[in-house]
């Protein structure tokens, strides 16, 4: 209900409100390059008499002196018959230039608050605020659903694409865009007539003025008694008129000053509702408040961005969750499949079970688990497939599922399996699936099998429970569950080194290039978007198509765009596959690889201390963030190998790290050396240091294998006990990561 | 009163009896650059002193201190310009208003007056001031605002 919410006005909405931002963007410059063009004096330097008295030596037919709210002060006067307006020098009185409000803002203006469509467009316009506050506000809630609670809002975010800029935007610019959208939502109100508008005639005529010889202003009492920078307006009495007088606006209220005693007549303070919506309409246009104009310009211009990835995340997941084929109705289902998808994922890994079930002989009925009947009469098996939404929620095609398994009779000979997909990086890893199974449990239902969990969507994991399945329920189920096929460009390798052969640890570090050949220029030309490697940075995968069709493995980048070759560090596992093929590998050779984006797995920006750790070939993406290091925030490395002659991979690139001060410290722990350590053990060793930074704030990445990643967990659990904390509230602050195989 | 001499198909001046002749009132304004203006024509004596409101273009009365000759004289009484005011009129188009006027007011010296005031724009205090007189009637005169003619007809 909340993604729709969000999603249906927006969508609606989105040419609106971009005009709407764009706009008002460009309308926030105004107040700044106002206030630059205005020359303010000091608080009580000039009142608003000798501002009178200098712009009537200068304008003998001055009619009305009107301050602007940032400060320009603006002369309206007759010569000779015909109007003009100029800016005045508050100083000198002195004109500086013609004062002519620009016909492209004014454009903006009307573009902004009316669609060039007059009272239709206002209303319109009004409206869209509401769309705005709807959308600004439901998507809060969306993202501290996602993220886990309110806190969680202020850590670095997960995830990838669209979804991920899509939240960081929103984030960065959501205060500025409730306040926008709030206050011209106030002001099309006031307009409409929908809510009450403070009665702000001013004073009415005095029905008395002395009548006598006008005075010069500049000599005017009531005039001498105000300071410059509270004047709104002085307008002028009418010429030889001595029954007129001046009438003035100021901060504080509008009155008359007499224009022979210089007595301030009748005035009239500001009601303090009048006084609100000023600031409303301040707060909106940034009137006088030129750096929040530009604040709130900034936040708008996200608008355009907010809206393009909110219409690719739900195209993507209207596209995926398209009709299943082959659906039976639950009267005559053999089993049922009951999906628990945020975002659609989980939905290919059910269709290749329904279509292997199938194949089997066996008649499925598919859904969402939201839609949970309250019996399924012919069913024997009930599968399960879920993930787990931000903090161990549910994810939103299975947020009815709990309640309604209350009202849910099994039967006799239903039995279960629930399958959990998630993100081991996440501590609340398959949460929802782990509570699905006991819940099912708890009602009295026997399992086919106990829960298996997914990590990252691994396909091969998934396949091999089928097997399980196969087995359990004795009829042929065989499932190959593949991921869409990455788009893979061709790779030359350029460059290679080769480490730790004499400790039985064989790594090499790789280098390669797009390979240009086989491609003529016009083939360059236009398959040049689709032919390239995306941009990418120390940390992203590199997906690496093995010899013989199998699926393609994944290796942390060490190097980025910039560096113009595409780095891994590869160790050869016994009997490895593809990590055999890379190793014999012999420069111009060429393999098959795309990119995949890992931002999960990169230091944050800022100024806090990085540790990185890291064993073997772990250390590749490491040195990557190494070598990206040049504004020389603090950054140390932990890495531990087996000898300093054999493996010590990128020995001499840390060492010049090391003197131009991109890293700050390096400490290896070698295994097979006379000092027989491991990197836990330099840890602990520098505990008291380790412990300080992590205290100011310091972010810890871990690369490596397993083992190594459970070891350094203990140590850094047994490093930050005397702070309160441990290794999963680090990593709920965004301030543990780990990049593990 | 008007109807009543149309009923019995002859204007018989009727002695003592308050007479009452049908003027026009054209306000054509200038193509300018931003919203509609407010505008206010009213009548004034010789002297100037405020007589009557005639006709209040622009609905928003917060902004009707801005028309300020008028504003002066009217006091912002609402009983001033109760049924006599419209929406405001746009850059370049005609404000048109026909109504009864006492025979009294013509020909007596009473001059009319047009306020004009546009948002973010200078206000026009008395840009047209003409005497209401028979010699006067189907005379456009301009104005120094936004007023690019002003006549009046009976």
């Amino acid at each position: 209900m909340l993604r729709k919410i969000h999603g249906l006005p927006g969508l609606f909405a989105a040419i609106f409100l971009m005009t709407l931002a764009v706009t008002g963007a460009i309308l926030s410059l105004v107040p700044a390059m106002d206030r630059a063009a205005t020359l303010i004096p000091a608080a009580g330097e000039v009142s608003v008499a000798e501002l009178a008295g200098r712009v009537v030596d200068h304008y003998p037919g001055a009619e009305q002196i009107v301050r602007g709210a940032s400060g320009g002060v603006i002369v309206y006067y007759n010569r000779d018959g015909q109007p003009g307006a100029d800016l005045v020098n508050p100083l000198t009185g002195e004109g500086m230039a013609p004062y002519e409000p620009s016909a492209f803002f004014i454009w903006i203006k009307d573009l902004h608050r009316s669609f060039l469509l007059d009272s239709p467009g206002r209303m319109l316009a009004g409206l869209m605020a509401v769309v705005m506050l709807l959308v600004c506000i439901s998507g809060t809630l969306l993202l501290v659903r996602r993220t886990g609670g309110w806190r969680a809002l202020l850590r670095p975010f997960t995830g990838s694409g669209s979804t991920r800029i899509h939240a960081e935007l929103a984030r960065f610019a959501i205060l500025g865009l409730l306040l926008s959208a709030l206050t011209g939502g106030y002001m099309s109100a006031l307009r409409f007539g929908l809510l009450p508008e403070p009665p702000e005639t001013g004073p009415t005529f005095p029905a008395e003025v002395s009548g006598g010889q006008p005075a010069p202003v500049a000599t005017l009492a009531a005039l001498s008694d105000i300071d410059l920078g509270e004047l709104r307006e002085l307008v002028f009495p009418y010429p030889d008129d001595r029954q007129d007088a001046y009438s003035l606006t100021t901060s504080e209220g509008a009155g008359f000053v007499d224009q022979a005693t210089g007595e301030l007549l009748k005035f009239q303070p500001r009601a303090a509702a009048s006084v609100f919506q000023k600031w409303m309409v301040r707060l909106h246009t940034g009137e006088g408040l030129w750096w929040l104009g530009l604040v709130l310009g900034a936040t708008a211009l996200t608008v355009p961005a907010l809206s393009l990835t909110g219409i690719t995340v739900w195209w993507r997941r209207r596209r995926s969750s398209a009709q299943l084929a082959n659906n039976v109705s639950i009267s005559r289902a053999d089993a049922i499949i009951l999906v628990g998808s945020e975002n659609n994922a989980t939905w290919g890994f059910a269709r290749e079970l329904q279509s292997g079930l199938n194949k089997a002989g066996i008649q499925v009925h598919c859904s969402e688990m939201n839609a949970l009947a309250e019996t399924y009469p012919q069913a024997s098996m009930l599968f399960i497939l879920t993930s787990t939404y931000g903090d161990g929620d549910a994810p939103a095609s299975a947020r009815r599922f709990m309640s309604r398994l209350a009202y849910f009779r099994g039967g006799e000979t239903l039995r279960y399996a629930v399958l959990g997909f998630g993100d081991k990086q996440f501590s609340t890893f398959c949460q929802f699936a782990l509570e699905v199974d006991a819940a099912l449990a708890a009602k009295g239902l026997s399992r086919i099998h106990k829960i298996e969990l997914i990590d990252r969507c691994s396909g091969t994991q998934f396949n091999q429970w089928g097997g399980r399945i196969s087995e359990l329920i004795g009829r042929p189920l065989s499932l190959s569950y593949e991921p869409l096929p990455p788009a893979t460009v061709t790779l030359e390798l350029v460059e290679r080194a080769d480490y730790g052969v004499a400790v039985q640890a064989p790594t090499s570090i790789l280098r390669f290039r797009q390979s240009r050949l086989g491609r003529s220029w016009w083939q360059a030309f236009f398959k040049a978007s689709r032919g390239s490697l995306p941009d990418f940075e120390a940390g992203d995968l590199l997906g690496v198509m093995p010899p013989g069709g199998h699926s393609p493995r994944l290796y942390s980048l060490a190097s980025s765009t910039s560096d113009g070759v595409i780095e891994i560090c590869v160790r050869k596992q016994p009997d490895g596959l593809c990590s055999g093929f890379l190793h014999q590998l012999k420069r111009g050779d060429r393999i098959e690889g795309f990119i995949r984006q890992n931002p999960g797995f990169r230091p944050a920006v800022g100024s806090a201390p990085v540790i990185l750790i890291g064993a073997g070939a772990g250390i590749g993406p490491l040195t990557g963030f190494i070598r990206k290091n040049t504004r020389r925030n603090p950054m140390f490395l932990y890495w531990g190998g087996r000898s300093p002659q054999s493996d010590f991979l990128y020995q001499p690139e840390l060492g010049c790290y090391l003197e131009d001060h991109r890293l700050t410290g390096l400490n290896t722990a070698f295994s097979r050396s006379v000092e027989h350590a491991y990197v836990q053990d330099k840890l602990m060793e520098d505990q008291v240091a380790v412990r300080q930074m992590i205290e100011r704030g310091a972010q810890i990445l871990v690369c490596g294998g397993r083992g190594m990643a459970s070891g350094v967990r203990l140590v850094l659990d047994e490093i930050v006990r005397p702070l309160r904390i441990d290794v999963e509230t680090l990593r709920s602050r965004g301030q543990y990561l780990e990049d593990v195989y | 009163m008007k109807m009543f001499l149309f009923a019995l198909g002859l204007a018989i001046a009727v002695p003592g009896m308050a007479q009452a002749r049908e003027v026009t009132f054209t306000t054509q304004l200038l193509k300018y650059r931003g919203d509609g203006a407010y505008v206010a024509l009213y009548l004034t004596d010789a002297a100037g002193r405020y007589e009557k409101t005639l006709w209040v273009a622009g609905k928003k009365s917060k902004y009707y201190k801005h028309l300020s000759g008028w504003a002066r004289g009217s006091g912002l009484d609402p009983a001033e310009y109760d049924g006599i005011a419209g929406a405001s009129v746009t850059s370049g188009r005609t404000l048109k208003v026909t109504l009864d006027l006492d025979d009294a007011l013509i020909d007596k010296g009473y001059v009319v007056r047009v306020d004009t005031a546009v948002e973010d724009k200078r206000d026009h205090r008395a840009e047209v001031a003409v005497p209401l007189t028979s010699d006067g009637s189907g005379k456009p005169v301009a104005g120094d605002g936004y007023v690019r003619s002003f006549r009046y007809d009976f």
